[in-house]
């Protein structure tokens, strides 16, 4: 899983079936000390995920598995809102 | 899967249900040098590994899945053992 930031959504009318009603945000990679990392992609949200917010997301065909037993077309899923990120060294990062 | 070091951890309240009760790890996947090979990343946690350790890493979602027990999850990396040590055969690298 890759810990990051959601900094904005994506609207399409037009998509799969098995996406209607699902928010795609588009997340963006942060290292350890919060500083972006890499670019941003277009997630899933499964969790109730906003803007701002620090998250994890999950990669693969198991970025389908929250929304089973409908089998939802997506690489990838926020599955968890960070509280706090505890990395020794690094400083703590909400 | 990957040799990595456990540099830390995360706390999530709100989270898919198939992670509750597992530790999420944050790990630094590393090269036979130990240098940093690439981001760290978000594992659960299948052995009670804890941070400073050195740790086997699978980033392939079946046996991620399979360790911590909790099948057709949203587990895409997990920690499925403490390494004691590692060794490299000297002349046939």
């Amino acid at each position: 899983m890759i810990v990051g930031r959601v900094i904005g959504k994506v609207v399409a009318t037009m998509k799969n079936a098995s996406l209607e009603g699902q928010r795609l945000l588009i997340v963006q990679p942060v290292d350890r000390h919060g500083r972006d990392k890499g670019k941003a992609i277009v997630a899933l949200d499964s969790v109730g995920a906003g803007a701002g917010e620090t998250v994890y997301w999950c990669r693969g065909k198991e970025a389908s598995f929250p929304f089973l037993p409908i089998e939802v077309p997506t690489e990838a899923t926020i599955v968890g809102i960070v509280d706090t990120l505890n990395i020794p060294g690094a400083g703590s990062k909400k | 899967m990957l040799i990595g070091r456990i540099i830390g951890d995360v706390v999530a309240t709100r989270k898919a249900p198939s992670h509750e009760g597992r530790k999420i790890l944050v790990v630094q996947p590393l090269n036979l040098d130990g240098s940093d090979r690439g981001e760290a990343v978000l594992a659960l946690d299948g052995v009670g590994a804890g941070v400073g350790e050195r740790v086997l890493l699978t980033t392939e979602g079946f046996s991620a899945m399979t360790c911590v027990d909790r099948p057709n999850s949203p587990i895409d990396s997990a920690v499925i053992g403490i390494i004691d040590h590692v060794e490299l055969v000297e002349g046939v690298r």
